[in-house]
């Protein structure tokens, strides 16, 4: 009792009287940057705009309207399947090296380098340098990367393995060095072969990590951008039913292209933020209680 | 045992040979900075040869290429990527401490809105924000950093409150006793103790606020501004016929601080990255 009087008299009192100073100009900036976009984006998905000032309030409209829209529910589908299938490359390539680079081999930490280094290069360009290295290769074949829908998924999955399993490798390397040396010990004196050491220790101890990782390539995937954008954005396009299908468009590039498209209502754009932020803040959450649950066990 | 060294050996020989095709994206920008436009598109593996060597005219040409001085590019991205960076590490490890240290209710609240910003996608926010940038005329690449500062609070805030929980709080009353009081305590006490969290989230931010193509293409008036993922993706997205060889040889340009940056900060780099994706 006495110390935190104490406690507050000396630590608490003197700097809320700076609350103007600490707290007040980063939380102005959070409301211009954050509170008061984010508030006002979640209104105008119920309503009829072009630009904020006409806003008229529609009720559910918006959203009944995308979930007819086909180029919405393939873009859904299609980064759906991106998502499943990077994340699947990704881990697997990623825990192996850096199993392999926590062995003791020579050079392990110029390999480390060299693997993480495409992760600080930025989307757009990632995105071109890959686009010439593919057609480069597709022209022998009279082809590009832009004008086959499986080019640009594969050719997508690859670049996003190059950039992303050397920062998934990182993790899984912090993983590897925590696991508790007295048990490989243990396990060699009891005679465990390689397999046995991974299967039985190396693996369990590492469930941590692979949840954040495998979260992490699935909400990476799911938000992907500026790779897409600069690789094929959306091409090849197809038509279907009256409306234009653009095939290797995914869920962040098709709302973007109907905000900046659409002329008379942008509605439907706002709505399909909703949906989106829904999707990927549901990923994060159910993120967030596994890996805590996996916490208490331990 | 001997099979052991041996095998160790391949395994140093295997990963040898994986890193070198690792880095040949990167050296085929390289190569092809110097080639000449019909060579790039045809012949895109091979090395430069008589005729289809450039020389440096390429870089000499993408300076202006576009019309836009691709110099401006670059001054712009260091630019916002600096003063964003330095302005998010000051106010958030200011704000975070205000949090960790007074914890009112109007603090919690505040700390959980940070948390929830971190699982919002920009997609979100992009219209509303871009209008609101615009009519506070944060436009310009001289007032984006409060952009970012606000839409990146979340994540740095969030780091910094956790890290500020796990310093004693008797150094702080110490230089309350003293007579130290909170401006100094926190500029000379609690700053230089947050130096690693510092370093990790100023490595985060500036990885992001550099690469980042969406947010300034948004806010910022194209006419006039342009950073380096913008100016690129302008060559590449908007042009009929496309400069390779130019092209090429600015996205080499782009490329080269990254690099420079990366192996001089290696170590803090992969740290922060660790923790950043730990926390966040």
């Amino acid at each position: 009792m006495h110390l935190t009087a104490l406690n507050s008299k000396l630590i608490r009192r003197p700097i809320q009287r700076y609350v103007w100073l600490f707290l007040l100009p980063t939380f102005a900036a959070f409301c211009i940057g954050f509170l008061y976009p984010f508030f006002k984006g979640f209104y105008l998905s119920f309503c009829k705009f072009r630009i904020t000032k006409d806003a008229t309030f529609t009720g559910f409209e918006n959203y009944k309207s995308i979930f007819h829209d086909t180029s919405f529910l393939h873009a859904f589908w299609y980064t759906a399947l991106f998502a499943a299938v990077s994340l699947i490359f990704i881990n697997v390539f990623a825990f192996i090296i850096a199993y392999f680079l926590t062995q003791g081999i020579k050079g392990a930490n110029l390999f480390r380098t060299v693997f993480f280094m495409p992760n600080l290069i930025g989307g757009i360009v990632l995105g071109y340098i890959w686009s010439m290295i593919f057609d480069g290769i597709l022209i022998r074949y009279n082809t590009a990367v832009t004008l086959e829908t499986k080019y640009g998924f594969w050719g997508l999955i690859i670049l996003i393995c190059w950039q992303q399993i050397g920062y998934m490798m990182i993790i899984y390397i912090a993983g590897l060095q925590a696991i508790p040396e007295d048990m490989m010990e243990a396990a060699e004196i009891d005679g465990a072969s390689k397999w046995q050491k991974l299967w039985k220790i190396t693996i369990p101890n590492m469930m941590p990590s692979f949840t954040i990782c495998t979260f992490l390539s699935l909400t990476n995937g799911f938000k992907l951008y500026d790779q897409n954008l600069a690789l094929t954005n959306g091409r090849p396009y197809i038509q279907e039913g009256g409306t234009v299908i653009k095939t290797t468009q995914m869920l962040a590039l098709n709302i973007v292209d109907s905000f900046y498209s659409s002329l008379t209502n942008r509605g439907p754009g706002q709505a399909k933020a909703v949906v989106f932020f829904i999707l990927v803040a549901g990923i994060s959450i159910a993120q967030l209680t596994f890996t805590r649950r996996k916490e208490v066990q331990q | 045992m001997k099979r052991e060294v041996q095998r160790k050996r391949m395994l140093s020989v295997a990963f040898a040979l994986i890193s070198i095709f690792y880095l040949f994206p990167v050296f085929v920008v390289l190569m092809n900075s110097f080639k000449s436009n019909g060579s790039i598109n045809t012949e895109t593996f091979a090395f430069p040869n008589e005729s289809s060597f450039m020389g440096l005219q390429n870089y000499i040409k993408g300076m202006t290429f576009g019309n836009y001085p691709f110099f401006k590019s670059v001054f712009f991205s260091f630019f916002i990527t600096v003063v964003s960076s330095a302005l998010i590490l000051l106010c958030c490890s200011m704000a975070a401490w205000y949090i960790a240290r007074v914890g009112d209710k109007a603090c919690n609240t505040v700390y959980y809105l940070c948390v929830f910003s971190m699982v919002v996608p920009f997609q979100m926010v992009m219209f509303t924000l871009s209008r609101t940038a615009d009519k506070l005329a944060l436009d310009t690449p001289w007032t984006i950093p409060v952009v970012y500062l606000g839409f990146g609070a979340g994540l740095a805030i969030f780091m910094f409150v956790g890290f500020v929980k796990s310093i004693p709080l008797e150094i702080e009353e110490a230089a309350a006793i003293d007579g130290c009081g909170p401006i100094r305590t926190f500029f000379m006490v609690v700053l230089p103790m947050l130096k690693p969290t510092l370093i990790s989230v100023g490595v985060l931010e500036i990885m992001w606020v550099w690469n980042d193509y969406l947010l300034p293409y948004l806010v910022l008036d194209r006419n006039q501004y342009m950073t380096i993922p913008i100016h690129i993706q302008y060559l590449k997205g908007s042009y009929g016929t496309v400069d390779m060889g130019a092209t090429m040889a600015l996205i080499l340009l782009s490329i080269v601080p990254v690099i420079i940056f990366y192996l001089i900060c290696q170590k803090h780099i992969i740290k922060g990255v660790a923790a950043g994706a730990v926390k966040g």
